[in-house]
């Protein structure tokens, strides 16, 4: 255990990692093709504070599920390396296993992540078989029961299969599981993308009530603004694979610093109808496999110039701020 | 009053699937119409019927669906009695349909050329190269940057938001009076939401056509939408003008919907909940079919079903107005 309360409680530090999307050996040899690695994480350095929730936003291909998942030893690193409470986690070796076992995963589709064929109760009292936690099958039950009420559900749900829930009762059962060992840490990756708004409300309020409760620890992967200025206490956005921005949930919406964030906040629908002016959005998210080069943004930033389309930026406290990885925001050109 | 001749009109819709178990009615006496060049928005969640009423529209309800009752009229002509082949050339012609997910939509075999090119032809008496010509234009409108190149490429060689572009030239192939475009921005991220959401809109006013627009996120009715309707359980629950339906909620389910939608820079209270979750069609409650999650509900929600009434801005099925109809 490490003593220290105010150490984080989960540092990555330069995390990357590379998928091969070369084509088969074969076609490399007679077509004399090279192999091709897609940096779908690089260089990602942040921590995570006991009992805050971090988000990390950003649109598709940007590597926020990579992270969830090397966090929880899905994926492993390609580079850089993950600690958790102190404990630098690699593959194998004891420390590591007792590590992971005070981390849990809720993943998007309530669909997919429950075994359709196992009744609720064997669902949630699933990881505490995995972990060997020596139970009775009392203690077992009681603690299924004790779980489904948590999270808003009735005990005689146990006996039930996944297909009689609707998507918002299987999330929760999803939650329930996933608290099943007392972890301390829960990585939830879009965990209310495949909800209506209606459920998504009462999933997200239940997410922040155990955390109240429960003094969990969140990293909450999102490509929903909205959803994440509701939930989250610090935010960090991503774009094709690096971290541009780092900051406070209170900060970022009102003095966003990156211009990606601050085209991601004027391309959000405006509710209000106010007709506040926006600039138009432009462009697209690059291939990933040809980033470009320097500021992997540049093509698409108004204020780039050729520092930007050569020097990579990285990601630090300018003047006083939050943490962003601009060279306009370094130079100060960015206009306020 | 409604506009004079509407575009579309929908009256009664009541859409049923048999099953063994008993007949489930999917869409239940569902009103309204469309003017030229309007946007009506059609916002419910999963299950509220909001797709199959569109479905309904263009005629390709899946089987074993059909249309149980009602009538849809496309500038005052009856379109939901007609013989299959007459209404297949109505569509494409007289309505566009934009689908959630460009992929489906188009034919990964041919180029995007010979698609375009094949539904011109079909629909429009103009030679090939005519066509082609008329192919590259609509992929230029439709925001598609060297559309002269572009053309020949076939659809895996187009990201996302660019083939959802594909889609919509598709659907303008014809210069349809009506489209039909159900969540056709769910798929795609939000920076490239906002650029479709643009071009919906451009397109529909410079082509003068009505669409009517499925989907479950308010922000994009509020972004694209002139009038609102609001489905639950396969009902109509509230129907007005945008402003009003998003800024003062008539029906308890509209305000519900709205309030539990985050919000960016409201502080952070906490989110308002429906409880509960929308019914199963094969256990629709009596009366108001909202009524069990319902904060407001009294004694006649639970016996009568509500029509549509005046409320507020809009017209709302809720029988908190049922006063305001009587005055």
């Amino acid at each position: 255990m490490n003593a220290r309360p105010d150490a984080p409680l989960l540092a990555l530090r330069e995390l990357g990692r590379d998928f091969d999307v070369s084509r088969p050996w074969l076609n490399r040899v007679l077509e004399r093709a090279p192999r091709r690695l897609l940096k779908a994480v690089d260089g990602v350095s942040c921590d995570i504070r006991r009992g805050e929730t971090l988000a990390l936003v950003g649109e598709s291909g940007c590597g926020k599920s990579t992270v969830a998942r090397l966090i929880v030893g899905l994926h492993t690193p390609s580079r850089g390396h993950i600690e958790f409470d102190g404990v630098k986690l690699s593959t194998g070796g004891e420390d590591t296993a007792r590590a992971r076992r005070r981390m849990q995963m809720i993943f998007q589709d309530p669909y997919a992540s429950l075994n359709p064929r196992w009744r609720v109760a064997r669902i949630v009292a699933e990881p505490l078989r995995a972990q060997g936690q020596p139970a009775g099958k009392q203690a077992v039950s009681a603690r299924v029961a004790e779980l489904l009420q948590q999270v808003g559900l009735s005990p005689e749900d146990g006996d039930k299969y996944p297909h009689e829930f609707s998507g918002g009762q299987r999330q929760r059962i999803c939650i329930a599981r996933a608290l099943s060992t007392h972890p301390e840490f829960l990585v939830c990756d879009e965990p209310t993308s495949a909800l209506d708004v209606s459920v998504q409300a009462q999933i997200l309020n239940l997410m922040k009530d155990l955390q109240e409760r429960m003094g969990l620890t969140y990293l909450f992967i999102s490509h929903n603004l909205a959803v994440v200025a509701y939930i989250a206490s610090r935010i960090g956005v991503m774009y094709l694979g690096r971290l541009v921005e780092l900051a406070d949930a209170g900060t970022l919406f009102v003095q966003p610093r990156h211009p990606y964030t601050r085209m991601l906040l004027d391309a959000l629908p405006d509710l209000d109808m106010s007709g506040r002016p926006r600039t138009p959005v432009a462009g697209e998210v690059p291939n990933p496999l040809e980033p470009p080069a320097g500021c992997a943004f540049h093509p698409r930033c108004p204020h780039a110039n050729d520092r930007c389309r050569v020097e990579r930026p990285e990601l630090r406290d300018w003047q006083a701020g939050s943490p962003v990885a601009c060279h306009a925001v370094e130079e100060s050109r960015l206009p306020s | 009053m409604p506009e004079p001749a509407p575009l579309l009109e929908v009256r009664n819709l009541r859409v049923e699937f048999p099953t063994r178990r008993g007949t489930l009615v999917a869409v239940d006496g569902v009103s309204f119409a469309i003017a030229r060049g309007e946007v009506l928005g059609v916002v419910g969640e999963s299950g509220a019927g909001k797709s199959l009423t569109g479905m309904a529209v263009i005629g390709l309800l899946e089987q074993p669906g059909r249309i149980a009752a009602g009538e849809i009229r496309l500038a005052g002509e009856r379109i939901d009695n007609l013989p299959a082949e007459a209404l297949r050339r109505i569509r494409g012609r007289r309505i566009g349909a934009i689908f959630q997910d460009p992929l489906t939509s188009l034919n990964p075999l041919y180029t995007i050329g010979q698609q375009l090119v094949e539904t011109i032809r079909t629909h429009l008496p103009v030679s090939g190269p005519q066509a082609r010509q008329r192919a590259i234009a609509l992929l230029a409108e439709a925001g598609i940057p060297a559309p002269e190149h572009r053309i020949d490429q076939y659809p895996h060689q187009f990201s996302g938001g660019m083939r959802q572009r594909v889609v919509i030239a598709l659907a303008l192939c014809a210069e349809p009076e009506l489209i039909i475009a159900d969540e056709p921005t769910t798929a795609l991220d939000v920076s490239i939401q906002a650029q479709i959401i643009g071009l919906i809109k451009r397109v529909c006013r410079e082509h003068g056509a009505a669409v009517m627009l499925i989907t479950h996120d308010m922000g994009v009715i509020a972004e694209t939408a002139d009038r609102v309707a609001v489905m639950y359980a396969g009902r109509l629950a509230e129907i007005g003008p945008a402003r009003e339906v998003i800024h003062a909620p008539q029906h308890p389910y509209t305000a519900g919907l709205m309030s539990s939608i985050p919000k960016l820079g409201q502080g952070r209270p906490r989110l308002a909940q429906i409880d509960g979750a929308m019914p199963r069609l094969n256990a629709i409650p009596s009366g108001c079919a909202y009524h069990p999650r319902c904060p407001r509900q009294f004694a006649r929600c639970a016996v009568e079903r509500p029509d549509l009434m005046p409320a507020g801005g809009s017209r709302a099925a809720c029988w908190l107005h049922a006063h305001e109809r009587s005055a």
